[in-house]
């Protein structure tokens, strides 16, 4: 559990070390050979009008791989979130997933922002029942199958903690409960992709790291393929199997970690040594990146 | 209790104190009947004639709720193109805010002419004048959905019929109650100036024949069943408002 040092090594050389400019490509960016990715990203360049946002990222994720994104803001982290799910068209690269060509929005991803977005007419239960009226084939089900579909989402709400609160109005939740509930929305239908998008930065440091175990139990529970963007290098470290370092914009990947640590992870663990060295070494290459400028 | 009887009794008794006052000062001041009825001249003369305001006033009301309930037909499904399209926004906005610049009472003589006198023009008068808050108010309330949320549910694969039907509507149906309630008032405006110059029914009608006859009690007596009908329909707008969007009043009793 400790070899860290090992380990990040294996994620390049000089991790932590100046480095040059134009930043090295990440090197083992290839998948193993017998997995086939759920999500792929190939020299995907995106411009918004003459403004480049993201420059020839190439990433390769595989099914039930949990990746965080970080790096400075304003690096077109969210840029690559829009172009994974289809929401914008990449200006040149292929973006695949699923083993399909993206080239519109993709069909029953899960995602959640930091704005819980939940829907004040609706109960807590039939906000996360939404998916379940739109995603086939949960959709031709519904009303046949009503009960069984309230089973489910229940069953999600209780493994959140927020079993009681299923009729309960979205203003009646406090942040913390609200953001459970958004994450049980996104996932209610299983999709094989969740994309996060700041999640938890709006939450107080407690609440936040309560949720970070309640988003692992239920990546564990569920094994989709999560793609985590975040400002916050503790999270990123504590929930992802691989952490992409973005560079200041036009935003590229300048190194790929991979977390070592077992799962489930613990909150006690983020204070191992080996835990905050990994996260002083991204503060330190993120640091770099952003006086690089 | 007591407390409440306060709170909901305090317009009442103001009410009743103003209409003192008016009383009072009408009889202290010897201002004659032709300038200024009494409040109890105001009740006497309206006893007189009810059977006359009560025909009168019924004709308005239905002109009007047949404007209104046009205005809201054609107000929420123009509300919906412009709020969801922006091409519909970009064609159309314009053309609707040239014409709401206009005056409505300015239009009542071409109305006329091309309807002839009576119920036709003042349903369209109410209509015309009562249906651009509700465009408006619903455009605004589509504009307000969140794009976090839209992004949720295009990436579930919804259509935008769905987008439409699952957040839209329902996010726009507390600016929808708000407009009515400003609709409701505007449709007794149109209807009333309609009446008044081109019908030989309904309250406008009514107080247009009383003024040329010197009978200024009953012309009060006409306002003031226009501004109760005015109330009571702002009142159902509003009670459709709480059983329906109660969920935009959190946390208040409905």
């Amino acid at each position: 559990m400790l070899e860290t040092l090992a380990l990040v090594k294996d994620a390049g050389p000089g991790i932590g070390s100046p480095i040059g400019s134009p930043v090295d490509p990440p090197r083992d960016i290839a998948p193993a050979d017998n997995v086939k990715p759920m999500v792929m990203l190939q020299d995907v360049t995106l411009k918004y009008g003459e403004m480049l946002a993201l420059d020839r990222t190439t990433m390769s994720i595989n099914p039930s791989e949990f990746i965080a994104v970080v790096g400075p803001s304003g690096c077109g982290k969210s840029t690559l979130m829009k172009l994974v799910t289809g929401l914008l068209p990449p200006t040149s690269g292929h973006i695949i997933f699923d083993g399909f060509h993206v080239d519109g929005p993709v069909k029953g991803a899960g995602m959640a922002f930091q704005n819980a977005t939940l829907l004040p007419w609706r109960t807590t239960l039939a906000n996360v029942m939404l998916p379940l009226e739109i995603v086939q084939p949960y959709k031709g089900k519904i009303r046949s199958h009503r009960a069984e579909m309230e089973a489910k989402a229940k069953t999600l709400l209780d493994v959140v903690g927020l079993g009681e609160f299923g009729d309960r109005q979205p203003w009646q939740l406090s942040g913390g409960m609200q953001q459970r509930a958004n994450l049980c929305r996104a996932l209610v239908h299983e999709p094989k992709l969740m994309m996060l998008d700041e999640p938890f930065a709006a939450l107080d440091a407690f609440t936040k790291e309560d949720l970070w175990e309640v988003l692992q139990a239920l990546w564990m529970r569920q094994r989709f393929t999560a793609i985590l963007v975040t400002h916050d290098l503790r999270e990123a470290v504590y929930l992802a199997d691989t952490v992409y370092v973005m560079s200041n914009r036009p935003g590229h990947i300048v190194r790929r970690c991979t977390v070592p640590f077992p799962r489930p992870r613990t909150p006690a663990m983020t204070f191992d040594p080996a835990f905050t060295e990994l996260v002083n070494e991204l503060r330190a290459l993120i640091a770099a990146v952003r006086s690089s400028k | 209790m007591m407390q409440s009887v306060v709170k909901y009794g305090r317009p009442w008794l103001i009410t009743l104190l103003l209409l003192l006052v008016w009383e009072l000062a009408v009889r202290a001041f010897h201002i004659p009947e032709f300038v200024l009825p009494t409040p109890t001249r105001i009740a006497e003369t309206t006893w007189q004639f009810r059977q006359h305001l009560m025909l009168h006033a019924w004709q308005t009301l239905m002109t009007t709720l047949v404007g209104f309930f046009f205005a809201i037909v054609v107000g929420i499904l123009l509300g919906v193109a412009i709020g969801s399209s922006s091409a519909v926004y970009d064609s159309l906005y314009p053309l609707l805010i040239g014409f709401n610049s206009i005056p409505k009472v300015a239009v009542v003589p071409l109305i006329v002419m091309w309807c002839g006198i009576g119920t036709v023009p003042a349903i369209i008068t109410a209509f015309i004048i009562s249906f651009f808050p509700i465009v408006v108010n619903v455009a605004t309330g589509l504009a307000s959905v969140e794009p976090e949320m839209k992004d949720v549910l295009r990436v579930l694969g919804a259509s935008r019929y769905e987008v439409l039907t699952k957040v839209g509507i329902p996010r726009s149906l507390p600016y929808l109650f708000a407009s009515l309630k400003v609709a409701i008032t505007l449709a007794f405006i149109g209807s009333v100036v309609s009446e008044t110059i081109a019908s030989n029914d309904g309250i406008g009608f009514l107080m247009l024949s009383a003024s040329s006859r010197f009978q200024v009690a009953l012309i009060f007596a006409g306002v003031i069943i226009i501004a109760i009908m005015s109330i009571l329909m702002f009142l159902v707008c509003v009670y459709a408002e709480r059983k329906l969007v109660g969920w935009a009043f959190r946390g208040q009793p409905t």
